[in-house]
């Protein structure tokens, strides 16, 4: 296709140009190329008459007026290949592993979604071994769910985790607005469990223009889809999410497009979906799984808040704990009724009891709590932290769930735990009660 | 006449600038962009300006536009083809049937149009006017049998006047898009009339005369059906922060209310949602009609990674077709999930055409919307007599879980039930989570007036117990108090709460309902001579989980019966026990 090269920049800024340029199309790729003969890419965003506006993926930083502007005449692609495995790219896709470039067919980035005709219903738990997950809020097949977690806390380590202990096939790390020591943790763990030729990586660090890390989660899901349509099991780890969002605001607020919450472009909403759908059981095909972070001080805020509403549930993390309230799988119910047939009764009974004892804990403020049975709920409440909501202790479903009936009879009466008698003449332990 | 064309101007994500060639323009008709490889994608004129200009909100993604591609206008509304077939399909937002495209493509691509209506598919007409016969718009040609009913056809609502029938077709097999009746005018004016036509989705259907909601619409729900029902023709939103239960209260809606016609909008929410019902629904069982719950269904799937645009024409595609059911004489549901991104859309077209926002961006119109849309619910008497009505739940997202913004305000405004759902019941556990406190209804319950306010009496007041407990510890209030409290306890332990995963708890038909409140009254009337927090409590406990493994057995099996003497056995037991120290 015809490139055509223009050097009458208009205006630059610090994420943005605009340019006066004819028969370009939106989204199209172009190339920055400057003075020195450097190149850095760039992509189409908007049109107005002869005006172009391009988002830049080297930053606006040391673009002066005398640079040019080639459009390549071709949208934003990737490269696609079995040969990606074990490799690192940048958020403008280029390896940044120190190996060399791949010769590989290039695929489409950001393509619609799925029919959702094509899409099964998902059916397969995914074990991961971390007990508040099988037990309390079970992973499944296809679902996309992220950490909600503040800035500091290990979630991380628990994406790694659920990565290579897992049944995946392919794992696909997207890192946006990584530290270098966080990109390097990555590396290293998938070394240590030897998933490295199943996992190729798109990185952006702090020290990458934000254009590029707005690009990571693209690359990530259309590499993955491609997998995912070969058959494969995939698993997608988007982290960090909120960083994405934040890079989305900054380039929305240069467009000068009028914010909604906090900042926000009004289509926080469709932006995050567009990702999050990627995940899909397909039939006749294999799976996509996301497994995203979401760094957040409060629930409400408009990242976690837009999240909640997309994915199916969350995992919340705090102090280093995987919360039982807060965190949801909204699929548990397609496969805890077919793991073992006390699952789904005991974490529901199990929940309960922890919701009373939360009640406790706030009167306890009081000085109020003296009464045997709420001390009891508040020593359960602790046994249950112990026992079961470390995310780092790895626990077969199946021992997790006996653990469970062993907590409860350690604390309660058999008819304080509102189970079904038939679920209690199977499942209760058979030691004798300690309730004093 | 010769339909306008123009040529694209600007292109900003959805929204396109054109700058007309020549014709008139009207302002909501479809126009279609042309892109250089010859795909049409479909547009709606959202805008004229003067200079020539008109924006677009283009209902497909605009990659790859340039300024330039030729437009071409249709001349013609946003409409929707009304006739027999509807039922137990599944569109997009474009009345594109989802199962036919993903014949064509695995992935939505851009450009395709499908027939909305299968038009090779026979259906069985019989005649109900003769030649010579006078009809006009909304006059009944005959009928076809759809699924579980007679499908009237009509003379086009839009058609005014009276006309001639010239001729009608003789009992047999037609598709929609054959000729089925020629109709003259007086002055001689003909149409030729098919089983299907098309009408505007963005307006409303007139009502030939429009009645009020009266007779409630069993849900299956409990807490819903005893404390703030819905009408049929009535309207229900259910606002909530995200994980309070939304999702699965729309199914339990879906699956279990006593409609004829269930329509879901799925309107900027996840796939997998959709998917779950369009998968589940043609397998299960119906009980009411015995035939599959699909054959009542229809389904408008705009999920969240569809073309934004979109999301508000899907909202009106489905009220569109619920009217449309509606003047067949059926109880219609429309379930709107979710009305917040429909809004959302809105905001983001709006904020595109830099219009001056309203409180949180949303656009100053918002609510007049909102209203108007809640408003094509109501009930019809129809011309022969007979009523159809048209329900509309929907549900609200707010940002934050916080009732205080726009959408949810205006939703209060124009809906006649309010169901709040609250994180703090779905984190306890309590499904339904819907704020039993807070919500109300205006519309009448299955139980008598005296009944609710007393459950509703008991429920504020075992609240306000609750809160003392926490402060002065369960030493410092009566056993008196106490006893309120676990019996507000219990009733919304085992009435108001509900597994809905559950085969039998899941739902409960209005007779057993009646049977299961007796129950309670029956405890709640019940003397209680226990002594001391921890007997209260104990005894309360074994009453909670007796009446909850009643719950879940089947009316009419051999323990259903026993569980219920249990059960009235552990309530005479509770006045007893102190007589017996």
């Amino acid at each position: 296709m015809l490139q055509k090269t223009y050097e009458n920049i208009d205006s630059i800024g610090r994420a943005i140009l605009s340019i006066n340029a004819q028969g370009v199309h939106n989204k199209e790729l172009a190339e920055v190329i400057y003075p020195s003969g450097e190149k850095a890419f760039a992509q189409v965003i908007a049109l107005d008459g002869d005006q172009v506006t391009l988002q830049l993926y080297g930053g606006g930083f040391g673009v002066s007026t005398n640079c040019k502007i080639r459009f390549l005449g071709k949208p934003i692609e990737v490269g696609f290949s079995d040969d990606m495995l074990g490799r690192v790219y940048s958020g403008n896709g280029q390896p940044i592993d120190g190996g060399p470039e791949l010769l590989s067919d290039m695929v489409r980035v950001a393509g619609p979604s799925i029919n959702p005709v094509k899409r099964l219903i998902p059916k397969d738990m995914i074990r991961t071994g971390v007990p508040m997950i099988d037990v309390f809020n079970t992973l499944v097949r296809s679902q996309k769910i992220p950490i909600f977690a503040k800035a500091g806390e290990p979630y991380n380590r628990l994406l790694a985790n659920i990565a290579t202990q897992t049944d995946a096939d392919i794992i696909i790390i997207g890192g946006v607005g990584l530290k270098y020591d966080e990109y390097h943790y990555f590396r290293e763990r998938i070394e240590q469990a030897g998933s490295k030729n199943k996992t190729i990586m798109f990185i952006h660090t702090h020290r990458d223009s934000i254009v590029e890390g707005l690009m990571v989660p693209d690359l990530t899901l259309a590499v993955a889809e491609q997998f995912a349509l070969q058959g494969k099991n995939v698993f997608v780890l988007l982290s960090d999410m909120t960083q994405w969002s934040d890079y989305l605001r900054q380039v929305a607020n240069a467009q000068d497009q009028i914010p909604a919450n906090q900042g926000y472009p009004g289509d926080l909403y469709s932006q995050l979906a567009s990702r999050y759908e990627k995940a899909a059981d397909i039939e006749g095909a294999g799976s996509l799984t996301v497994l995203g972070v979401t760094t957040m001080d409060d629930v409400t805020h408009p990242v976690p808040d837009n999240t909640g509403y997309i994915t199916e549930g969350q995992f919340y993390m705090k102090d280093g704990y995987l919360e039982l309230f807060g965190s949801l799988s909204r699929l548990k119910q397609q496969v805890n009724d077919r793991t073992r047939t006390d699952h789904r009764s005991i974490m529901n009974a199990m929940a309960r009891l922890l919701s009373e004892a939360e009640e406790r804990v706030k009167a306890q403020k009081f000085g109020s709590v003296k009464d045997d049975y709420s001390l009891r709920l508040l020593e359960y409440r602790k046994t249950f932290q112990k026992e079961l909501m470390d995310p780092f202790r790895y626990l077969e479903l199946e021992d997790a769930l006996d653990i469970c009936w062993d907590i409860l009879a350690q604390h309660f009466k058999k008819e304080e735990v509102g189970l079904s008698s038939k679920l209690i003449e199977d499942y209760w332990p058979e030691q004798e009660e300690q309730n004093n | 006449m010769q339909q306008a064309t123009g040529k694209v101007h600007s292109v900003n994500e959805s929204l396109v600038g054109v700058h007309i060639n020549e014709g008139a323009i009207m302002n909501g008709e479809v126009a279609y962009i042309i892109l250089e490889d010859g795909k049409r994608l479909k547009a709606e004129v959202i805008d004229v300006k003067k200079g020539k200009k008109v924006y677009l909100q283009v209902f497909e993604d605009t990659s790859w536009m340039k300024v330039g591609d030729p437009v071409e206008f249709s001349g013609l509304p946003l409409s929707v083809k009304l006739g027999p077939g509807i039922l137990g399909s599944v569109t997009d937002g474009l009345q594109n049937p989802l199962y036919e495209l993903g014949k064509i493509e695995w992935f939505l691509e851009r450009g395709l149009e499908v027939e909305p209506l299968d038009n090779t598919k026979k259906w069985h007409f019989t005649p109900f006017v003769k030649k010579g016969d006078i009809v006009t718009g909304g006059s009944v040609l005959g009928s076809v049998p759809e699924k579980l009913f007679e499908h009237k056809i009509f003379v086009p609502f839009s058609i005014q006047g009276n006309y001639i029938v010239e001729q009608i077709a003789s009992e047999g097999e037609y598709t929609i898009d054959e000729t089925i009746a020629i109709v003259n005018d007086i002055v001689g004016k003909t149409i030729r009339l098919t089983m299907a036509f098309e009408w505007p989705v963005k307006k409303p259907m007139p009502f030939y005369e429009r009645s009020v909601p009266t007779d409630p619409m069993p849900t299956g729900i409990r807490i819903l059906d005893a404390l703030f029902p819905i009408a049929q023709g009535g309207t229900a939103c259910s606002p909530g922060p995200f994980g309070a239960g939304k999702t699965v209260l729309q199914h339990s809606l879906a699956k279990h209310s006593q409609a004829d016609v269930v329509i879901i909008a799925a309107c900027g929410e996840r796939a997998g949602e959709a998917v779950e019902v369009f998968k589940d629904f043609p397998e299960l069982i119906d009980p009411r009609t015995g035939k599959s719950l699909m054959d009542r269904t229809y389904i408008v799937g705009n999920t969240s990674s569809m073309p934004v645009a979109a999301r508000e024409a899907s909202v009106y595609l489905a009220t569109t077709v619920g009217e449309y059911y509606r003047k067949q004489g059926l109880n219609v549901l429309i379930l709107a999930d979710s009305t917040s991104r429909w809004a959302q859309a809105l905001r983001e077209t709006s904020g595109r055409k830099e219009e001056i926002p309203g409180p949180e961006a949303f656009p100053m119109y918002i609510s007049t919307l909102i209203s108007a849309f809640y408003d094509r619910a109501g009930v019809e008497v129809l011309s022969d007599g007979k009523t159809g009505s048209l329900s509309i739940i929907g549900t609200v997202s707010p940002a934050g879980g916080n009732f205080d913004e726009p959408v949810t305000q205006a939703t209060l405004l124009s809906t006649g039930a309010f169901w709040g759902l609250s994180r703090a019941l779905s984190d306890a556990r309590k499904y339904p989570a819907i704020d039993r406190i807070d919500s109300n209804s205006k519309y009448p319950s299955l139980l008598e007036k005296d009944e609710v306010s007393y459950l509703l009496e008991l429920l504020r007041e075992g609240k306000a117990i609750a809160s003392n407990i926490i402060l002065m510890g369960e030493k410092g209030i009566t056993d008196e108090s106490y006893i309120r409290y676990q019996k507000a306890e219990l009733v919304d332990a085992v009435f108001l709460q509900q597994n809905s995963f559950h085969e039998v708890d899941g739902v409960t038909n209005p007779e057993r309902l009646r049977f299961m409140f007796n129950m309670v009254k029956k405890i709640l009337d019940s003397p209680v001579h226990l002594k001391g927090k921890g007997e209260i409590r104990s005894h309360f406990n074994f009453i909670r989980q007796a009446f909850q493994d009643w719950n879940y057995t089947p009316e009419g099996e051999d323990g259903f019966d026993k569980q219920k003497t249990r059960l009235l056995n552990l309530v005479k037991q509770m006045g007893h026990v102190a007589e017996n120290v």
